[in-house]
Formats: C-alpha cells, structure tokens, sequence
C-alpha cells in the first residue's frame, strides 16, 4: 500500500519546528503522526492515494520556491520544509471546501452523517459563513438502491473514490465505478448488476459524506444518541475489532476498528449486519424451511422442517413462543425465558424450574448411565470465560469427557494446537500461502482480504490446494485442483518428487505436471533455511463432504516435510479458538493440556475430572442414535449454542440423534429447529451483550464490549453453568466474570499470565495472543487510522500491537495460584499428540461423483436467519459438476438433476462449472433451494466416511 | 505563402489530392530519413534532434532532444504519440494526420530509432474518422514496404505502430490522462511527479509522449540536418511551426511560418496568410495559442510567434492556434463559452477544477442573459483565484493537471480587458449585442 | 461471450492481441460494439468486459467518459454541431438553432424516426470553415441552413451513403501485419536493445 513506509527516518521542518518521518511516508501521515492534522477527504491510510479532492493541500518547498501540494502524495524529503498553516494554504482549503459545497445538497438534517460528517465539521471549522454560490444545484434522483444493504445519494457524493477505490483495490471486485465525466461524474454500477459484494459496507464507512447509506442503518439513530464500545466481532472467528453503537438499548451500528495485526479497519457485512439478530427484530420469513428426512432406501422425501418435526420430533418453533404461524410468518427471534417440555409443549417458565429440570435429568443420567452418558455439544459462540465455566461444569462436575464445541465441521482439537501456530500477520508476511481450506472469502472474509493485499500489493505467492476454484483461485500463483481424498497425495507429491498416484486416475489428473512442478517451486526450501521457512499454511475444511481426517492426513504430509512451516488454523465459528482452548474438545482440558496429562492438576483445582477420553460430536451423535463405537451409550444432550439439525454436515444423523434422545437441553440466544426439539430451553445472552474475551484463529485474545442488557430473562452463560451447578449442589466458584478470568489465568498452562490487569494495564485494544510472548508480529509499523471511517472511536491513536511486541512478559504469579494445591502445573501443550492416520479412501466408481460441500457467507443458520436485512441474501443451493460429466448423464446447466448418496436423495439445479473437476460433484452447505431441504448438503453426507459418493441422474 | 524563405518543412506536398499516399510521398523522397537514420547510430539520430533544438509542438513547448536525451538514460519502453488534438481552435494535427500521414509514421519511426523503443502507439483522436482510416493505411503500406515491423529495410531494428482511436473527451490529450486512455481507462490525469511518463509511465514503464507535428518535423530534419533546422528561426523558436488561425479573419487556416521572424499582424494581416479581418470590423482582441492561454489586444499584434516572445508578454503561444475576434464580438459570451468548454471537459478528479470550472460557467452565462450583480466580477476572479491562485502566467495550481489553472485565463482577460462591456451586461440586464 | 456477432468477436480478440495489456483494447472495442450495433448496449459492455478482463460496471465507467460512446441508443446519424469558439464566431449558435427546428428536437436528442441524433460538439479541430459539422465523424463543411437542409435530404436519401456510413463505423480500414508483441517480448527486445547501446557507448568510449 501506499503508506508502505521503512524504518529508515527523515528530517523536515513543519511549520518551522523539527519533524521526523519514515522514509516513504506522506506528509499527511507523517503531520499526523507529529501532532498536525491536515483537513483530507479522498485520503485513506489503507488505500492508494489519489490526491483527488485536494482538500490536504499545503506549501512544500522545492526548487522553484514553495508550491501549493496535496500533502496525501508527497512523500516527505529529507529537509523538506512544509507549511501547513499559511495563508495561501488556508485559502486554499477553504476554496476546496466551498467548491464541495457548490453541488452538495443542505439536507443536513435528514442525513445519516449529520453530525458526524467531516463536510459538515469542516464547514462549521473553517468554511466561509455563507454560501457564494446561488446557481442552481447538479440534481440527481434521491437515494438509489446499489445492492439490497447500500443506498447512494449521488447529490451527497463530493467525487472521492474512496468507495471505488475500495471495491476494486481492496475488495478486487469492481461492481462500482465512477460513470461520466467532470461536474457529471457519479458512482455507478452495470445496470443489473448490484454492488453485491461481501464487503459493501465498508464503503458506507469510509465515505466521508452521507452519499452512501446502509439500509439495516439508515435513520434509526443520530450520531449524536449513539452510544458506544469497543468490541470484537464473533461471527467468524478472524476477530476484527468493532465499534458496537446503540440507541435505547437496540444495536444500531458495527463499524470497523483499525487493528493493524487483524482487520485493518475492514468488516465482512455478515459481521457488520448481524447485530440485526441481536436486537431481535421480527423476520418476516419466507416459506417454513425444510428439512429432508430420507435414508438411503427412501425416494426422495421432502418435509417441510416444521412439519418434519412435528411429527418426528415435537413442536416446531412457532408453537413455542405462541405465534401464530402461517407460510410467511413474523416470528421474534430471541428466546427470552426459560421454556420447558410440558405436555408435549415448550412453556415458558422460571428460572429455578428450568434449572431444576434440567438437574434432575442430567443427574439422573450420570448416576444411572454413568458421566459419559452426558453429551455437551456446542460452545464456539461462548465467550472464552463462558466456555471456561461450561467445561468446568461438563467436566469438572458433570464428569463427561464427551464434551465438542465443533459440529463435525472442524478440525481435531490437538491437531489445531499441535502444528506451529502462524499468526494473521505471518501469513500476510509468508513467501508462500498454502491454502489448505475452504473458500476464504466466504469462510474468514476479511482474511480474504488481508491474505488478497498480501498477494497484489506484497510479495505473498499462493499455492491452493482445493477442490473447487475459490475466490483466491485467482490471485494464486497455482491452483491445484483436488478431488475429495485425494489431498494427502497431492500433498505429499508436492514436497517430494515423483508423480502421485492420481495422475492414474480414471478421470485423469486435475492439474498438469507444470503445475506441479510449478507448487513444488513454491515450496522450495529457501537459501540457507529449513525447507518450509517463509511457509504457512492456511488449514481448515475444504469440504465438510470429505471427513477431517483427510485434512488431517494432508497437513500431516505438509509439516513432516516442512519443518519451517506454520499453520494458521482456519476453522470459522465464532469463538471455535476460545472454546477449544478452554478444553471443549474432547480429550482436552483448558489451557493447551491434554486429559491425561491435565487430569490430576485440574481434579485438584476442580474437584473432579473425566476418568476416561469421551466422543467428539460424531461419536456423541451416533451414540445417541445406537450407532457407532459406543451405541446407545450416550442418553442425555446438552446444546451449548448448537443447532445440529441445521448445522452439522449429517442431518440424517442429527435427526436419529436428538430424536433418540433422553433429554436434551439447549442454552441458545435464538430459537432453532435444535431448541424447538429441547425438553429445556434456557435463553443466553448473546454478541454484545456479555462482557468477556474471545480468541481468534491466530490465539489473539480481545476483550469483548457489552453494549446492550440480555433480553428478558436471558443470562451470560457463565451465568447459566454457575447456576446450573448449584442445582447440581455444586459450587463453580465465581461471583463475576473477574473471577473467571483470574482462575483461567491461574488453571490453564496456556493462559498463564494472562489476567484481566494484563489487558487492561498494556491498553492492548487489538488485543494478544496466547500464550503471551507467542506475539511475534512482523514488526510493520502502525499506521495513522481512518478518522472519517471510524468517527468518535477515541482508542485509534493507541493501537497497533506492534508496539507491544517485546514488552509482554507473563506476570507470573499473578491471580490464584493455589488453586491446584500441590500438583505440578502442566505445560503448554502437555500431552496434546496428534497423530494423522492415511484415511481409507475407496476408490471412486466410474458411476459415482465425489461430493464437495463448501460454505457459504449468507446461509441458513440462526445468524442470518434472524437478521432481516442478511436473509433476502441466502442464495438459493445449486450443484456444480463438469460439463463432460452432466454430459454423461445427458444434463445441462439449469436442468434439474437427483442426487442420490448413501444417506438420501435430493433433486437440484446443476450449473455446468469447467472449474470443477471431473468426477466431482459441488453443492454448497447450509443452503437450500425452494421448499427443498435446507440444507441440501447435510442431506447427502454420512458423518465420519472420509468421502462421500453421489449419483446423478438427470431429470430434465 | 510564407513570409521568409524559409522551406516548408510539415507541408510541401499538402496541395496534392493524393498527398497521402504512399506512392506520392515515396516521390517525394518518403521514408529516405529513415532510411538515413538506420543507417546512423540511434545516438547519433538523436543527436541530430537535439541539435535542431526542436520545441515539442503540443503545447508545453518542451525541446523534444532534451526529453529524449534526458530519457535516454533510462531504456524507453513505449512511444506514444499524442494525435488527440481537441484545444478548440486547434486543426494543424488534423491537417498532418489526413494530408500527410506518412511524414507523421516516418517521424514516429525516426524517434523509435532514436529511442531503441520497439512497441510505438498513434493515439488519435476518435473524431478523425478519416485520419484514423489514412494514417491505419499508412501504417499497412508502411508494413508491406517494409519501413514497420521486424528487421525494417533490413536494419536489425524492429518495431510495431498501433493505430489508437480516442473517444472524444478532451482531457485525453494531456499526456498522462491520454496514457490512462490508452490503457482503455478513463481519461483521469495522473498526478505529476511521480507520474512523469518518463518515469512511470504506459503500463507503468518509461514512455515518451510526443505531439503529432512534432513527429511529423523528424524525416525533414534527419534529411537535412539538426543545424539546417536550428537555422531557421531566432533564438530558442528554431524551425518552423504550423499556426492555425481561426475566428474573424478573412482567410482562416493552417499556415507553415518560420518561427519568431513573422509576427502577430502578420498572420493575421498578410493577403497570403490571414488576409485581415472580416465585414471591415477591426480587432478587438486575440487569443494567441489555444484557449487555455491568456488573451491579447490589438495593441500587443507586433509580438513574433516565438515561444519565449510571447510568454514574456504574459501568455503563451502553446498549441499555436490565434483565434481573433472583431469588435462585434461580446467578450462575455466569448469568456462563457470557453468556460463552459473547460467545465465540460474537466475530467472531473480534482474538486476545484470540477465545481469551480461549472459555477464559473453558470455565472458567467447568467450575466451574458442579464442576471449579474456587480459582485460578480469579483467572485468570477476570487472563484478563480481558488483555482489558480495568483492568477498570473505561468500559472499556479490548487490540481492535478493544468486544465484546471487554464479555466481562469480567459475570465481573468475578459475582466481585465472588457470590464465595462460586463458592467454593460450587468447594467441593462441584458447583453448589448443581442 | 454471447451478444458480439462471430465477425466483431473475432475483430475484437485481434484488438486484444495489439497491446501489451488486454484492457487497453478497451476503447476500440467500444468503437466496435457501436459498429455492430450502432450504439453500446449492455449486452455488449458485458461481452467487452469479459474480453478485456474487467468487470461490466468498469466498462460502462470508462465508455461514460467519453463523448462518442453512446450507452443510450442513438439515431443513424450523429450530427454533431460545434459551437465552440471559432465556430461561435462563425455563426454556430445560429446554426444549432436551425438544426434544432428543422429537426425537431433539442441538441442531445433523436428524431422519432431513429435517423438523427443532434449534438452541440465541442472543437471538432475543423475551424477554418465554421461553423463545422460531423455526421457520424465525417466532417462536412462550412454549413449555411440552406446546406444543412440539403445534408440532412441527402443523408435521409442515402445519397451519402458512401462518405457517411451508418453510426459507429469508425475506421473501416483494417489494420493488417504486423508483429504482436506481448508485454514480456516487448520487455525482452528493449533489453537486448539497451545491451546493445551500451555495448556501443562502452565501444565509442574505448575508440576515443
Ligand atoms: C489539458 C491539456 C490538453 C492537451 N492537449 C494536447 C493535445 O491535444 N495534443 C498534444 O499534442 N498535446 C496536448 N497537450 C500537451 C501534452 O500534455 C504533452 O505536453 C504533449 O503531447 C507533449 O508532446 P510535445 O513535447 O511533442 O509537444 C495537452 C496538455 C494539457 C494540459
Ligand atoms: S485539473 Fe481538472 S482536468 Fe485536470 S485532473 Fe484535475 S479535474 Fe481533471
Ligand atoms: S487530495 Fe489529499 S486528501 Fe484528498
């Protein structure tokens, strides 16, 4: 970018005192930095400068005498002298002030930005008191819809390009761009094709006018009535830094913080919009979601899911909360009081009786079925002091190691915490990205983005490894095409010579032998280094139709024969990072440990511990439904902010599963087919309205703001496991959320250190990654923030961890440290051994196609479900498939096809996709079409098969 | 035609129907320079250049040796040619561009000689329907006879000319903006430094701009000579230049003329060249060098067309288009309807240049259909003065570009020179010529 | 690609092969497109988009600059009146005046018969015989009304037809040979040309 500046320094002289800059760095940032701030408009520090609205304009002395220079394109010269302040410079910038004024509308009042528009203040500041201007306006129709969430004013518009600038440098989507010439230039998009782009609302941010406008935003506040906290965003685990503002206790807006090692002051619009779900505002819904009930003999059989489950599971989620339900209904979608079964019925109830319920039943289980009899699902959508207090009561208490908070979409714990650890900025840094994940952009958005200006703007090369082209298929230097299982040989082949073994395949190789030898290039050991320095590998799940261990098995070949490597965890959900290193995973205790070798330290601590390692969400799963390793031998499901009907990869398996079930309860902020099925339901406090910390893909651990009190009756979840115990007869020890922290800074190896006061005292608004000293950082140096973007957040000037790189020491014996008695604390990753067995993939049929699920930003789980502004934006399921194979079955693109796999069949459109390779059938998760299955990909996969077989036959 | 004896150096074979031709300007001794220059070194080619101390003829008056020789330094990667000529007023390109298009190929293949560039561009404006057609068959006959493309006459040397059509926008033809075109983006200028094309320039590599007359001076010079040239002329104005004369003026065209031996009156005086003024009106005043140039009076007509002559009195001969205008003229039209040129062609990058350029029009217009105030004349000049400030010549700037400071020269002239006949206007509420 | 005929997709992708970067065949791609069509239709920028490696909104951005790229229909034939200066003093308002009476429509819009468009131009560089006029980018000269009434009976008669071809017919010579150099060959030989000069100067240097 173009404020890249190196540590080398200037001197120059501003406004006759002594000034330093780096070398390379404008004279606006530079000012800045030095205490003068220079008026700007087109100027972003994230973005290239233009030096367009000339606002910045100050004196620069150059050989023929000081001249008039846009002080956002002047690199600042050794001894440069620069006047900011002079006549000629005020003069200036007010002529530039009073000529945006010329064609800008005085709607002052009714604008979104008033009172917060740099126009306005630069107006009161130093415009001239009365206009000059008394010729009629440039007149453009009012407000127009560029996308279903941005509205532009083009007579607001004063011709910045910070919008345009964004979408094509940043974004790399041009869906806007400047139309027309001189007084006419305007923000246009290609008629049908709206500015439909994940990142829009970043736009709305960084316009310093009212010319863009969110619809979700749009008149429900003044700025002034604005309320604010700085927080973290959970929807996806990336963790970008949010301001949280509210009006009268309903969320308002989310605009992005700068965090220099995380988001750059960049938001997805899944995280900026989704506070809609917060506030609990009636969705007017479509058609009641489906579900497919449907086994491998069935035709196929498509129930409505309200239906489905009222027949197979209970009532549906409209009986609950006691609306009326009709096809396009208007539910409420926060639970705000405690439900209990009754008659067949969720009712609502007390507190103290739900708690009592759920007791009863849990300990009735445990002492007649045993602790394993208990299965905790869910809690990546907890704070980590939430998860904290869940895992002590699961497995301190309740004494059951069956404890997951992945839904069979993630990654196995101790392969998360086992590989080396890369952080955000050493993948931006990296020589070599290997992308060993789903699409990025819809997964981790903004990692999209940090990982794309890496890539153009850095010297970042990437290797993808995937079955399906992805957003950064473009930007990757090779892109080898996968089939599912196949990507522990591909892997394998591209760090040793020798062709794999696929280039044998029926259907031929999916890359050519250039590509390979091109991949292995880029994974070449660098002069003098281990092979895989400069290396990092970005993990996730390319596919949740293709088992973890697959994954597993490839990562393993990858850091075998990479020593240097480091791996940065891709895993999505929320808080998935907190929850796991809080010991929501089997086998695992929190703080990085595992059970054995944590058990005697936190019995200790605790009072109590798992005798023996549980299941993981699969095994919990297929237990209750009497399959599996240990049929039947789980009875009772605890849903910790889990939705498996909806969310895990196998809805067959789901619905046998909490259909079997003893009991379940479910502690949600939203209601959900999951809940609608619990016996109790205990209504949590969600994203902002909890204070506490989450942790981040790369270990950053941030605070959280709080910005809005629960609903109703609903509590934090701490609150709910303290309580929860006490029914239990228990007592987990905290009065408040300090306590939790102190007794996880205390108990958990990997925390060690990491107290409240740590946070606090350092000011570390971007928060820090554990275990402390584990920061490496790059060493960039912060750059000034956005103050258009970000109007009112007072912290900006602090931020940038660089900063702390080096000053963090773990205080040691800080917090509680007698809580274990005598026991020896275990080590930061005492015990966590990950072992990668070679899946056992079958050899593809010639008939079959391999599955390929893949996620989606918008799609139908709660988050969006309950956001009125992001649900018009679930797009509809299609399957993709090679045109040579929907040749085969006599298809084409926009025919309807069924898809038959051993768990059920579906019908679908197919789209012919020359990206997609032979024998490989792409759908993607969580999304449905029509009244089909909601989620059409869950109905076809078979948890546990490290690939899934489909069938396609063509019905057109 | 012309005044001295000096030869005619751009149009000896303008009276000729087939002067376009390339069989008619191989009779006249076509594509010998180059022949000659390949066989010199491409040092010595611009040697010989910069030795005839050639002024670029686009407008900014720049030797074209000393941008090479400066160039040179650095490899050039692209030569591009500016043919965009849109300064109202201006028609000498078009005269070169669909008369002789030959001499403009051989000239852009003498400087790619001379520069070691093997990819050169012909950017021309899209208006030029028929100097596109001409100069795209100039560049094919050129092909077959071998003087384009690999190994040209057996030289060693290769090269490719694309022919580029503009789209009308006048901004285009301001060198970075047209580099921006040529890059199929709009026509936005870049901000100079660092966006000199020399540095960064067509795809972000060193690139030379050079103006279509002044391509079209090369083969003359090769043929005779770098001193031959620099002997014609006074002072830094060597060589001969084509002023293009327009307005109330008996006999309007393109005239070839030695540089700063004739002058002003002569133009627009001599039976051979603008024959007077029309209906036996006298001159009220002239613009002296395109529309972005401050205006003279009738009492400034003795100046010599030369370079330096006129930017000593205060403004500049640049494009080398005269446009006068007699004593029937409404000066207040006059300055609105230049202005509104400008406001309809700013690029629309940079604020002031955008918002002042359609205010001053709109102002303008006003007073001219008999809605001014007496303010308004100092608005007009403080509104300016936002954009130039100073309002002297050369101009300063608060844009990118120099379109933006060249809004305000013919306002500023208009004030200075007709006061009362804006007073007038402003007056009687209506405008005195009807 | 799907709107461009068989003959303007392959002209086209002999545009893209002129430059080092395909997004320069941009502009004459447009050129193009209104000579299939007569003006740039969406269905087109969509086709140039794909052709020039960037998105829709980015072509009708550019094309949007430029005066001669028309994203609105336009009629057989654009008449284009100058009335900048020396055409001002030549009479052109009175000109455009006539125009706009004889055709019936004000200076920016089309007869409702789709033959004409009328369009007030700024300096057409033809100022030696104002007021001057283009149809379709064909100058015609110094017209009086008398003149104008008669162009406008020829070109509705197709008595022009050869000078003045239907809108968007721009350059109906055909670029033929010549190299097509890639930005890399291009890279290449001004390597091994500077190599050459330097061999040269080092050759020169050692000669004095
Ligand atoms: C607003 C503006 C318009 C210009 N228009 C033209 C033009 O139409 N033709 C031209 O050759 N130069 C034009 N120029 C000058 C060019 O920027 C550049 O100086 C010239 O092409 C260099 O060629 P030369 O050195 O051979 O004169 C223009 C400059 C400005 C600022
Ligand atoms: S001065 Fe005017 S024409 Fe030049 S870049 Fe700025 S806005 Fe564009
Ligand atoms: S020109 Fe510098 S901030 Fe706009």
């Amino acid at each position: 970018m173009s404020s890249a500046a190196t540590d080398e320094t200037v001197h120059f002289v501003l406004d006759g005192q002594p000034a330093t800059a780096r070398k390379g760095e404008m004279l606006i940032a530079a000012a800045e930095r030095a205490g003068t701030f220079i008026p700007r408009f087109c100027y972003h520090p994230r973005m290239k400068s233009v030096g367009v609205c000339r606002m910045c304009l100050v004196e620069v002395s150059g050989p023929r005498g000081a001249t008039l220079q846009p002080s956002c394109f002047v690199a600042v010269g050794e001894g440069m002298e620069v006047d900011t302040r002079s006549e000629k410079v005020k003069k200036a910038q007010d002529g530039v002030l009073e000529f945006l004024l010329v064609n800008h509308p005085l709607d002052c009042p009714v604008c979104d930005k008033g009172g917060e528009c740099p126009l306005q203040d630069q107006t009161f500041a130093y415009g001239p008191g009365e206009s000059r201007f008394i010729e009629e306006k440039r007149h453009f129709e009012k407000p127009i819809a560029i996308s279903e969430l941005v509205l532009l004013d083009r007579e607001r518009c004063i011709q910045c390009s910070r919008c345009t600038r964004f979408a094509e440098d940043v974004a790399g989507e041009a869906q806007i761009d400047f139309a027309g010439r001189g007084e006419l230039v305007e923000v246009a998009t290609f008629p049908g094709e709206p500015f439909s782009s994940y990142f829009s609302g970043n736009t709305v941010q960084i316009c310093p006018v009212g010319a863009l406008t969110a619809t979700p935003y749009r008149f429900t506040a003044r700025p002034w009535d604005l309320d604010q906290v700085e927080s973290t965003c959970t929807t996806c685990s990336f963790g970008c830094r949010v301001a949280v503002q509210s009006s009268a206790n309903r969320l308002t807006r989310l605009l992005g913080i700068d965090s220099d090692p995380v988001n750059h002051g960049w938001l997805c619009d899944k995280g900026r919009f989704v506070f809609e779900s917060t506030n609990g505002d009636e969705v007017a819904t479509g058609p009641a979601p489906a579900i497919a009930v449907a086994t491998a003999a069935d035709e196929v059989d498509v129930v409505p899911a309200t239906a489905s489950q009222a027949v197979s599971l209970g009532p549906t989620r409209g009986q609950f909360a006691g609306e009326a339900r009709s096809d396009h209904s208007v539910v409420s979608n926060r639970l705000t009081e405690p439900l209990v079964r009754k008659g067949g019925e969720l009712v609502p109830t007390s507190w103290g009786e739900a708690l009592g319920v759920v007791a009863e039943h849990l300990g009735a289980s445990k002492s007649e079925h045993g602790a394993g009899s208990i299965g905790v699902l869910g809690g990546a959508r907890l704070t980590n002091e939430g998860a904290y207090a869940w895992a002590k009561l699961a497995k301190g208490i309740l004494g059951t190691d069956s404890v997951d908070a992945q839904l069979g979409d993630g990654l196995p714990a101790e392969l998360v915490f086992g590989l080396p650890r890369a952080t955000i900025d050493e993948a931006c840094d990296a020589t070599t990205v290997v992308l060993l994940a789903g699409d990025v952009r819809e997964e981790l958005p903004v990692l999209f983005l940090r990982l794309r200006d890496s890539v153009t703007n850095g010297h970042t090369k990437l290797l993808e490894i995937s079955p399906v082209r992805t957003s950064l298929s473009a930007y990757a230097a090779v892109s080898l095409r996968v089939r599912p299982g196949d990507s522990p040989a591909v892997a394998a082949s591209v760090v040793r010579e020798g062709a794999p073994s696929l280039f044998a395949h029926p259907e031929g190789p999916t890359f050519s032998a250039e590509d390979l030898a091109a991949a292995r290039a880029l994974l070449a050991a660098p002069e003098g280094g281990r092979p895989g320095d400069g290396v990092v590998v970005v993990l996730g799940r390319p596919s949740l139709a293709e088992g973890a261990q697959v994954t597993a098995a490839a990562a393993a070949a990858l850091a075998e024969a990479l020593p240097g490597a480091r791996f940065l965890p891709a895993l999505r959900r929320g808080n998935v990072f907190g929850a796991l290193e809080m010991g929501l995973a089997p086998g695992l205790l929190p703080g990085r440990v595992s059970l054995d070798a944590g058990r005697e330290w936190f019995a200790a601590a605790w009072g109590g511990a798992p005798e023996a390692a549980g299941l993981d969400a699969d095994g919990i799963l297929s237990a209750l439904a009497g399959e599996g390793e240990a049929p039947g031998s789980v009875t009772s499901l605890v849903l910790l902010g889990a939705d498996p009907l909806t969310d895990f990869p196998d809805a067959d398996l789901a619905v046998r599963a909490l259909g079997a079930a003893d009991f379940v309860v479910a502690v949600a902020g939203h209601p959900s087919p999951s809940t609608a099925h619990a016996d109790v339901v205990l209504p949590a406090a969600v994203a902002h309205e909890r204070v506490g910390t989450t942790t981040n893909i790369e270990g950053r651990v941030s605070r959280l703001g709080q910005k809005l009190v629960p609903p109703g009756q609903a509590w934090s979840d701490w609150m709910i496991a303290a309580e929860l115990a006490q029914s239990l007869g228990a007592d987990l020890g905290f009065g408040g959320v300090a306590d939790l922290e102190s007794e996880i800074a205390a108990l958990a190896p990997s925390w060690a250190g990491f107290t409240p006061a740590v946070l606090d005292h350092l000011g570390a608004h971007d928060g820090l990654v554990v275990p402390l000293g584990a920061d490496r950082g790059t060493g960039r140096a912060p750059i000034p923030t956005d103050p258009i973007a970000i109007p009112g957040v007072e912290s900006v000037e602090h931020q940038g961890a660089a900063l702390w790189v080096g000053l963090i020491e773990p205080l040691a014996g800080e917090g509680r440290p007698d809580l274990a008695g005598a026991q020896e604390k275990p080590a930061v990753g005492a015990g966590v051994a990950w072992r990668a067995e070679t899946p056992r993939v079958p050899a593809p049929d010639s008939y079959s196609l391999r599955l390929v699920a893949t996620r989606r930003l918008y799609d139908r789980g709660s988050a969006v479900a309950s956001s009125p502004s992001l649900v018009a934006l679930v797009p509809d399921a299609v399957a993709r498939a090679n045109p040579y194979d929907l040749d085969r079955i006599g298809a084409t693109s926009g025919d309807r096809v069924r898809i038959r796999s051993a768990r059920g069949a579906i019908e679908l459109a197919v789209d012919a996709d020359v990206h997609v390779a032979r024998g490989v059938l792409a759908v993607d998760f969580n999304v449905g079409a029509g009244d089909g299955p909601a989620n059409v990909a869950a109905s076809l996969i078979e948890a546990g098969a490290a690939v899934n077989d489909v069938r396609l036959e063509s019905l057109a | 035609m012309a005044l001295t004896d000096a030869p005619r150096i751009v149009t000896s074979r303008m009276g000729r129907d087939d002067s376009h031709t390339l069989g008619r300007y191989l009779e006249a001794g076509g594509y010998d320079g180059l022949h000659k220059a390949l066989s010199m070194t491409p040092e010595a080619v611009a040697a010989e250049v910069d030795e005839a101390s050639l002024l670029g003829r686009g407008g900014a008056g720049f030797p074209a040796g000393r941008k090479w020789s400066m160039l040179r330094k650095a490899p050039v990667t692209y030569l591009v040619i500016n043919g965009d000529e849109s300064e109202p007023a201006t028609f000498k390109d078009h005269l070169l561009i669909e008369r002789d298009p030959h001499q403009l190929v051989e000239g852009v293949l003498i400087a790619a000689y001379a520069l070691q560039v093997t990819q050169a561009f012909i950017y021309i404006r899209g208006e030029f329907a028929l100097g596109l057609e001409r100069v795209t068959q100039a560049v094919n006959d050129a092909y077959a006879h071998g003087a384009i493309g690999s190994d040209i006459f057996g030289s060693g040397f290769s090269v490719d000319v694309v022919v580029h059509p503009g789209a009308g926008a006048y901004i285009c033809g301001e060198e970075t903006a047209l580099i921006e075109s040529l890059e199929g983006k709009r026509g936005f200028p870049r901000i100079k430094p660092p966006f000199f094309p020399a540095v960064i320039g067509l795809y972000g590599e060193p690139t030379v701009v050079n103006n279509v007359e002044t391509m079209s001076n090369l083969p003359w010079i090769i043929n005779n000579g770098g001193a031959a040239f620099a002997g014609l002329g006074l002072g830094r104005s060597t060589g001969t230049r084509l002023f293009a004369l327009s307005g109330h003026v008996r006999n309007p065209g393109v005239f070839e003329l030695e540089m700063a031996k004739t002058t002003f009156r002569d133009l627009i005086y001599a039976p051979t060249l603008g024959g007077g003024i029309t209906g036996g009106n006298t001159l009220k005043a002239f613009i002296p060098g395109g529309v972005s140039a401050p205006w003279f009076g009738p009492d400034q007509v003795d100046l010599a067309l030369g370079q330096d002559e006129v930017a000593e009195a205060g403004s500049m001969l640049g494009s080398g288009s005269i446009v006068a205008m007699d004593s029937s003229t409404c000066m207040v039209r006059a300055a609105w309807r230049i202005t509104k040129f400008f406001s309809r062609e700013s690029c629309g990058q940079c604020t002031p240049c955008r918002e002042g350029s359609g205010w001053l029009e709109r102002v303008l217009y006003r007073i001219e259909h008999g809605g001014g105030r007496e303010e308004d004349l100092d608005l007009l000049l403080d509104v300016s003065d936002n954009i130039s400030p100073g309002l002297a010549w050369p101009p300063q700037q608060t844009t990118i570009c120099v379109l933006g400071p060249s809004i305000p020269s013919s306002i500023n002239s208009a004030i200075s020179m007709f006061r009362d006949e804006f007073l007038v206007h402003i007056k009687e509420g209506a405008c005195p010529y009807g | 690609m799907s709107h461009f005929s068989r003959e303007t997709a392959e002209r086209a992708r002999a545009l893209v092969a002129l430059y080092p970067e395909r997004r320069s065949a941009l502009i004459p791609m447009c050129h193009l497109a209104q000579e299939q069509d007569g003006w740039l239709t969406e269905e087109a920028m969509e086709d140039i988009a794909e052709l020039c490696g960037v998105t829709p909104a980015e072509v009708r951005g550019t094309a949007t600059f430029y005066d001669m790229l028309h994203t609105e229909p336009v009629g057989e034939y654009v008449i284009s009146v100058c009335t900048n200066i020396a055409c001002l003093l030549g009479g052109a308002d009175e000109l455009l005046e006539h125009a706009e009476e004889r055709l019936g429509v004000r200076a920016g819009g089309s007869t409702t018969d789709g033959l004409f468009t009328l369009e007030e131009a700024e300096c057409l560089a033809d100022c030696d015989f104002p007021p001057c006029v283009q149809v379709n980018s064909r100058f015609v000269r110094r017209q009086s009304a008398e003149d104008f009434d008669r162009l406008l009976d020829e070109l509705a008669s197709g008595a022009l037809a050869d000078e003045v071809p239907k809108h968007g017919t721009l350059i109906r010579v055909r670029r033929d040979g010549g190299l097509r150099a890639g930005r890399s060959e291009v890279a290449e030989e001004r390597r091994a040309m500077s190599a050459a000069q330097a061999e040269r100067a080092a050759a020169g240097k050692d000669a004095s």
